[in-house]
């Protein structure tokens, strides 16, 4: 009786995890999401899509940077077909970027809404939709009934959003799945070469549900996200000359 | 279906308008004057004032010698086609068809539109009576052909609804006058004793048209229906268009949205079985006090689906101000378009339902924010940063060239290059370090320089030298110098973007 109760509460929560967007890896399915080391943090192993990703950004670089990772991530999501539409209110997004982390442009549909306040109804509109494939909405605020409503849509539709939030002053409880960081750090090359690397990051990923918060470097080479493992010794500040 | 017109006399166009406006001026003598050749001219006037043997065309310092508390005000050439017009526009809710006939009636195409009213009789009744409570002084009359009734509103006294094939004996006692004549043939036409049509109609026409010219013989034949003469209607009559009349005018939101979706469902299922989707449309509702308001949506691609149609409405329903009531709603279909069946251009990987989806979700963004809001960019054949995306209106059409990966561009870019101070110790090299928003960045590492010339056959000015920069912390700038380096150190360095 005992251990069937302990299975209820095992279903249970398994039920809950797909709820949330984490779904358990299906048979015969590549699963894997190109993040290499980071996908450990997540629970069963596996990116959450059909969820909210909240990224966090208090400058422009940092907002670049996040732009950069979503990037990256959108380019997975958009492989199996659909619209991506990326919502924001001031747009500085240059789009022939986009190309270099592996999305077409001309696939992205960018959505310039003039009030603030539109944003995210724009926003809710879109991931209630199931041809969408991805949302990715920059955004200044969003209060935890905001991101409960997003994340009410997508429970449904199964689409992945990105809430990118710029210049945030106070970190308020959302009902995101997890929330990241990312910031630029160094690029490197070969010692003695001058110029700048590939785009390295700093990605820390400040809270994730049922999943295990963490921070990784990361470069985005060869189109595709590489952890890097820094080597203990710092190697002295290499100046331009 | 023979034709049936209708026409309408406002008797005292401007007058009647100047007492609904001032309601203590009504049976007042006064009259409209305007200048002409530095005299005032008077022209228009009441029943009061022509009581003093005042007359159009008099000068008002003669009519005030006859009528000393005769007011004069001030007209304004125009205002009676405006007038008309705004009446033109209440009789919509009768007859989609409606001309101005100036200076002061209007025509109506009334053919099949009778019964909707109870017959004829009673539907210039019901025109008559709410012109007459608005405060207009009118005379309307029915007939086969458009002369035929003008003439009748205008000179006969009673039978104002002429049955049809009878505008032929309607006309014999009416004078002249009823034929939208020139004032000279109808002077010629009182000096040789012709009093009444019945005593020139017999004429042979080549009589009638050696003496009083081809115009009169054309009038005539108009007048009888031998030519035929048509409408030219304020509005255009859109070919799909659904009426829906309230039996008692409704204000309530849920009463509006019933009434919409059932023209609209009347409207899609027409399309529909054409393989036509709208692409365009337009509600309307006529208010009881007169008053008309529209709102109008647009669609990406034709679609006939009432849900998603209704949706875009619904957006806008806010807006509709049903006062006292509304009592009749019209929805028409400005632009259709055969539907396709799919559309599969842009997003080909998944089903052209998804499709269908996005472009429903486009709708109802652009219905709320607007279409300017939504952009996709292909890539531009050019270097200059600012035109390397190229907006695409359509949002289907396909790039016509790959996107360029071979130079490195920002992820974030600032649509006006913001000033910076640097500082560059070699020429044709990378800053050192640059000042941007009172913050100074160290530039450990940059790759340099591209050389980006300006479109001088698009715009004038200098060149760009742009240099990726980053500083010590990591972060990765997009820096130009703009022209070329002098050592006279007033070179300009702006930032332009941010590095992913």
């Amino acid at each position: 009786m005992v251990a069937t109760k302990q299975e209820i509460i095992d279903k249970l929560r398994g039920e809950l995890l797909t709820w949330e967007g984490f779904r358990p890896p299906q048979p015969g399915e590549n699963s894997h999401f190109g993040l290499g080391t980071l996908e450990t943090a997540f629970p069963n192993g596996l990116f959450p899509t059909g969820a909210i990703h909240e990224f966090i950004s208090s400058s422009p670089e940092d907002t670049a940077a996040s732009g950069g990772f979503i990037a990256g991530l959108v380019q997975k999501l958009l492989t199996s077909g659909g619209a991506c539409l990326w919502i924001s209110y001031t747009r500085r997004i240059y789009p022939p970027a986009l190309k270099l982390f592996g999305v077409d442009p001309d696939r992205v549909i960018f959505i310039d809404v003039p009030l603030q306040k539109d944003v995210l109804w724009v926003t809710e509109e879109a991931l209630k939709c199931e041809g969408v494939a991805t949302v990715i909405c920059e955004t200044k605020d969003l209060s935890f009934t905001e991101s409960q409503r997003l994340q009410l849509a997508v429970e449904k539709s199964h689409v992945t959003g990105f809430v990118l939030r710029k210049d945030v002053r106070k970190m308020n409880t959302t009902a995101c799945v997890a929330r990241w960081q990312i910031r630029p750090v160094r690029s490197q090359l070969r010692t003695g070469m001058p110029g700048v690397g590939h785009p390295r990051w700093q990605v820390e990923l400040l809270k994730v549900r049922n999943g295990k918060p963490g921070n990784w470097t990361v470069e985005w080479k060869r189109q595709s996200f590489q952890t890097i493992i820094l080597p203990s010794i710092k190697e002295p500040a290499r100046r331009y000359a | 279906m023979p034709k049936r017109f209708a026409s309408i006399w406002f008797r005292h166009l401007l007058t009647d308008w100047k007492a609904i406006r001032q309601p203590g001026m009504k049976g007042k003598a006064y009259v409209f004057a305007e200048p002409d050749h530095g005299r005032m001219l008077i022209t228009a006037l009441t029943d009061a004032a022509r009581q003093y043997g005042v007359t159009e065309g008099m000068t008002v310092a003669d009519a005030r010698v006859i009528a000393p508390d005769l007011h004069v005000f001030d007209g304004k050439p125009g205002r009676n086609l405006k007038l008309l017009t705004g009446l033109a526009e209440w009789c919509l809710r009768y007859t989609p068809l409606v001309q101005l006939d100036p200076p002061n009636g209007l025509l109506l195409d009334v053919t099949g539109c009778a019964h909707l009213k109870g017959g004829e009789k009673a539907y210039l009744q019901e025109i008559v009576s709410r012109l007459k409570a608005l405060g207009y002084d009118v005379r309307p009359a029915i007939a086969d052909t458009i002369g035929a009734a003008w003439g009748v509103a205008r000179c006969a006294t009673s039978g104002l609804v002429v049955p049809e094939g009878a505008h032929r004996n309607a006309m014999m006692p009416l004078p002249p006058s009823a034929l939208r004549l020139s004032m000279d043939q109808l002077l010629k036409l009182r000096n040789l004793g012709l009093h009444q049509i019945s005593s020139f109609i017999h004429m042979p026409d080549t009589v009638i048209r050696r003496r009083f010219g081809k115009s009169m013989v054309l009038r005539l034949h108009q007048a009888l229906g031998q030519e035929p003469e048509y409408l030219f209607p304020l509005k255009e009559p859109v070919p799909y268009t659904e009426r829906l009349e309230c039996l008692e005018p409704v204000s309530t939101r849920p009463a509006i949205e019933i009434a919409l979706n059932n023209l609209l469902e009347r409207l899609c299922k027409r399309l529909y079985g054409e393989g036509l989707g709208l692409r365009s449309a337009a509600l309307t509702w006529y208010r009881v006090d007169g008053k008309i308001g529209n709102i109008t949506i647009g669609t990406n691609h034709a679609s006939n689906r009432v849900q998603h149609i209704f949706k875009l409405f619904f957006i806008k329903l806010d807006t509709v101000a049903p006062g006292l009531g509304i009592e009749l709603f019209t929805l028409d279909a400005l632009k259709t378009e055969p539907v396709s069946d799919k559309q599969s251009e842009l997003w080909s990987a998944k089903s052209g339902a998804d499709s269908e989806e996005v472009a429903e979700l486009l709708d109802r963004v652009a219905g709320r924010i607007g279409n300017t809001a939504i952009n996709r960019y292909l890539p531009g054949e050019h270097y200059w940063p600012e035109r390397t995306p190229k907006p695409d209106i359509s949002l289907k059409e396909k790039p016509g060239s790959e996107w360029r990966t071979d130079k490195p561009r920002p992820m974030q870019i600032l649509d006006n290059p913001e000033p910076i101070e640097a500082m560059a110790l070699t020429p044709d090299y990378p800053p050192k370090l640059f000042i941007w928003k009172g913050i100074q960045h160290i530039i450990v590492g940059a790759d340099g320089p591209e050389r980006i010339e300006r479109e001088w056959w698009l715009e004038p000015g200098e060149h760009r030298d742009y240099y990726i920069a980053e500083d010590e912390a990591g972060r990765r700038y997009w820096l130009y110098r703009s022209g070329h380096y002098n050592a006279e150190n007033n070179q300009h360095w702006y930032l332009h973007g941010f590095f992913a």
